[in-house]
């Protein structure tokens, strides 16, 4: 493993000029777009009060740099890592990277990498409710990550990326850009922390691009503070035959807005989509989705679990779009809510959209309590009742991790999972 | 296999009309004059002209649903329509009173023979008033009512106003303000507690006028312990010009009670039908909508059941056939407000050509409940390569000691299911059909066996040289 440690080709926080004249017409376009409203469709069931951002402030620099670098730990073995912090970057360690693969920041990117930038740069439109704060997005992103993968190569090791938030009230915009050329391969791990349990604000973006043939794992590990609200909007463009395996796993956060849209434009594309939910207190987590086939023959998978307990609080609204010429679709959605207590409130809304008849399409949305009789198996055997109760939730959450293939990455997200549900 | 089955689905029975002298005409359009025009024929008392205006209010007030519904509501234009055409406002009890030019309409659809029948009591609707009212004497005896919602407000005021507007409120969405402000006819029903009526009660509703709106509005109450079956079929012919249906159905069950409700739908493909109904089933009732859906332009429908008492039960059976050019934008509402009750709904649809049908779902189970459980299902078969079918449920199952489970799937008429009935001699035409019918065997299967003969007939797939 390399210490080896780079500077930025560019300084940090300093965009190019053509693309400060967009972020002003992006901001102007934040301001004139309506905040949402409950009869908006994407905005049913949605909590409002958390779109009240007026309490969030510009995140200064970094104070305790070298102690996030310390604590951006995750795998032992990784190809290359990226730390950044209040929308800056800390750290770059890139020495095993294949030749040919670009990992720096968006800034950088946008001055060196021009042409790909502007290919790929938030190239998809909102589409799940959330075109006010993409706005907003757009006109205050700084730094972010760029990974480029030429085609033909592949990345053995996984990167990591880390994004931080410091400081009360601080508002970061992180970003992570995936492009994966045809036929490579990557896995990428993107960890969202707060160096502090204060309140923060978080709007992230992160676009997801993968021409014909390509591979990429991609895991975000969102564990902000218990006080953060957060934006996460995900888009995944799969083309002919390249396969997609995204996760979210949301730890933290005190109210979490995401929204993944999949399009698959390419023949025999895949996608998988899953997403592991614990919440508790008065947590929320609000996920809206689209799974869009364009192509025909293509597959995806959506599975998203969610384990609420105290008085938390849940929404999933997939679609599954079957465009008309998407014939030999394959499409599969599926949300779980297994319910600790009698104050959660789980709201689902899985959604089809079909407008091909030659399709295998389905989804499903179940909702129940433990198993009284798997708790009384563990209690019989001497397990207190609130220590099998956090191993059936984990038995639940690790149900859907066997689909990441990597034995070290799917081993690392067990350990995170069962440190995040105190078991030991 | 690439077919393109030319499926004419048998929607010609009510395509049909003849001209009728109306004694009393509201005009088109719709204002305070117009209710005050209604109220006065109908001899309202001043609470209800009063609760109409109020509606009209609450109804001007509110924006089209067109936030999630089909934008094709725009196209309805409420100054053309007609709100009231009757020809008196007393229905006959004995059809050789009923007027000529109403009866032969009747009797073409072939209402009184189903009387004889097996029906325990009729009423049948023409355009805003039932022209024909009558149940038989041995069920009249047991002290159930079963008469037009008018006769109801008049006769039964003790029973009526306590129920009336109580399960779905004026300001429930716009077509409910639209009908609680100029509704007219429907059924009033009362069943005595512990009464069973052994045979069905039916409403016949029939548009015969151009640019009409028809507005009915029932109103049933199952007293403790009792029960009853209540089926309705609607029929229009094809004008060239919209027409509007919108009714409201509101369903009480006491303790115990049980009430089926039955709708075969086969409004003409120039109707929009957009009704609220809902149920409110209290301790141990259990009340069931079987709802099939084939005619229309677009209808918006989604039948409801709020379990308030401990261990009601509530279900919906849905069947929906979208043709070319036609919405059916279906569904049910399963509202649980009681420990240990339960809800099925079963939807099936079938879309054919360019036509779309859509199931809408809610289900809600409240905090602190125990035992309540709910089970969906949602299956829709695609005809052709450019038919549509959408599923929008929303679930909130809240408490933890609550399940819930939802499941849908989109599937297409196998080649293979088709190719083996070929091998076997059967026209791909019959084949089609034979394929259709056993997708909604099992639900056709719970209709009274004289509706489950003419749904079958109604999905019957007429196909010729359509292997393109």
């Amino acid at each position: 493993m390399t210490t080896l440690m780079e500077k930025p080709a560019a300084a940090p926080s300093a965009w190019p000029a053509w693309f400060q004249a967009e972020q002003s017409a992006a901001l102007a376009e934040y301001e004139k777009l309506p905040v949402p409203v409950r009869k908006d469709e994407s905005w049913r069931f949605a909590n409002l009060k958390a779109l009240d951002l007026s309490a969030f402030v510009d995140a200064n620099p970094v104070a305790s740099e070298g102690r996030l670098i310390n604590a951006s730990t995750g795998l032992k073995e990784t190809a290359a890592k990226l730390i950044l912090g209040n929308n800056a970057l800390l750290h770059r360690e890139a020495g095993l990277l294949p030749k040919g693969v670009i990992l720096e920041t968006l800034e950088s990117a946008a001055a060196n990498h021009t042409e790909l930038f502007k290919k790929y740069f938030m190239a998809q439109p909102v589409e799940l409710g959330s075109r006010k704060y993409a706005a907003l997005h757009k006109a205050r992103v700084a730094a972010g990550a760029f990974l480029y993968v030429p085609a033909n190569t592949s990345v053995e090791l996984p990167i990591e990326l880390f994004q931080w938030v410091e400081g009360a009230n601080a508002s970061v915009f992180p970003h992570t850009l995936i492009v994966c050329g045809e036929n490579s391969r990557v896995t990428v791990v993107d960890y969202f922390k707060s160096a502090d349990q204060l309140p923060a604000f978080a709007c992230g973006v992160n676009d997801l691009h993968l021409a014909r043939g390509a591979k990429l794992t991609y895991i975000s590990v969102q564990d902000w503070s218990r006080e953060t609200t957060a934006f996460h909007l995900n888009s995944t463009i799969v083309d002919r035959e390249a396969t997609a395996t995204a996760l979210i796993a949301n730890f933290g956060g005190a109210f979490i807005r995401g929204e993944s849209l999949s399009r698959l434009v390419g023949e025999g594309s895949r996608s998988e989509m899953y997403s592991i939910n614990p919440v508790e207190g008065t947590r929320e987590i609000d996920q809206r989705t689209l799974q869009d086939h364009v192509a025909p023959n293509a597959t995806s998978d959506l599975l998203y679990l969610n384990a609420l307990d105290d008085k938390s609080r849940t929404i999933f609204a997939g679609l599954i779009k079957v465009q008309p010429g998407a014939k030999g679709t394959d499409a599969y959605q599926k949300v779980k809510n297994l319910i600790l207590s009698d104050d959660a409130d789980p709201n689902s809304m899985p959604g089809l959209e079909i407008l091909n008849d030659e399709v295998r399409c389905s989804h499903g949305a179940t909702n129940g309590p433990i198993s009284a009789d798997e708790l009384f198996y563990m209690e019989a055997r001497g397990i207190p009742a609130d220590k099998a109760r956090r191993l059936i939730v984990n038995g639940f959450f690790n149900s859907l991790l066997t689909h990441i293939e990597n034995d070290p990455l799917r081993l690392h997200l067990e350990g995170l999972l069962a440190a995040r549900l105190a078991i030991g | 296999m690439e077919t393109k089955p030319d499926l004419n689905i048998d929607r010609s029975v009510g395509d049909f009309h003849y001209d009728v002298d109306y004694e009393f005409d509201a005009g088109t359009g719709l204002t305070e004059k117009t209710i005050d025009y209604i109220s006065d024929v109908k001899e309202d008392p001043d609470w209800i002209r009063e609760f109409r205006k109020e509606a009209l209010r609450k109804f001007n007030s509110m924006p089209m649903p067109t936030h999630w519904a089909s934008h094709d509501l725009e196209n309805i234009v409420f100054d053309n329509i007609r709100y009231y055409l009757s020809q008196g406002t007393q229905p006959k009890r004995s059809w050789d009173d009923v007027p000529e030019d109403v009866k032969r309409t009747f009797e073409r659809l072939g209402i009184p023979e189903q009387e004889r029948k097996f029906l325990a009591g009729v009423e049948a609707q023409f355009d805003s008033e039932a022209a024909y009212s009558n149940i038989k004497a041995a069920v009249g005896e047991q002290g159930v009512i079963f008469v037009g919602s008018t006769e109801g407000l008049q006769k039964h005021p003790e029973i009526f106003k306590k129920w009336f507007g109580k399960v779905i409120p004026t300001g429930d969405n716009k077509f409910s303000a639209l009908n609680s402000a100029v509704f007219s006819g429907g059924s009033f029903i009362y069943i005595p507690p512990g009464v069973k009526v052994k045979h069905p009660l039916q409403a016949y509703f029939r548009i015969n006028a151009e640019n009409f709106g028809q507005f009915e509005r029932t109103l049933i109450i199952a007293d403790e312990g009792s029960e009853v079956m209540y089926m309705e079929g609607c029929t229009a012919p094809k004008f060239e010009t919209s027409t509007l249906h919108s009714a409201v159905v509101e369903l009480v069950a006491l303790k115990g009670a049980k009430i089926q409700y039955i709708t075969v739908q086969n409004w003409s493909a120039n109707v929009f039908n957009l009704v609220t109904k809902r149920g409110l089933a209290h301790e141990e009732a259990e009340i069931k909508w079987i709802d099939c859906n084939i005619g229309s332009r677009l209808t918006m429908k989604y039948p409801g059941v709020i379990m308030k008492g401990r261990k009601a039960r509530g279900e919906v059976i849905s069947i929906a056939l979208a043709g070319d050019g036609q919405h059916q934008d279906t569904g049910a509402k399963m509202v649980h407000a009681a420990d240990e009750t339960t809800s099925n709904i079963v939807s099936k649809s079938i879309s054919i050509g360019k036509g779309r049908s859509t199931y809408r779902g809610l289900v809600q189970i409240g905090r602190h409940l125990k035992g309540c459980k709910n089970n969906t299902e949602c299956d829709a078969l695609l005809i052709n390569t450019d038919s549509r079918t959408d599923t929008y449920p929303a679930i909130t199952v809240r408490g933890k000691e609550n399940a819930c489970q939802h499941e849908a799937s989109v599937s297409k008429i196998s080649a293979e299911q088709i190719f083996y009935m070929q091998q076997r001699g059967i026209s791909e035409g019959a084949a089609m059909s034979l394929a259709v019918n056993g997708f909604v065997n099992d639900l056709v299967q719970q209709f009274p066996m004289e509706y489950s003969v003419e749904l079958k007939r109604l999905i019957d797939l007429e196909m010729e040289g359509s292997v393109g």
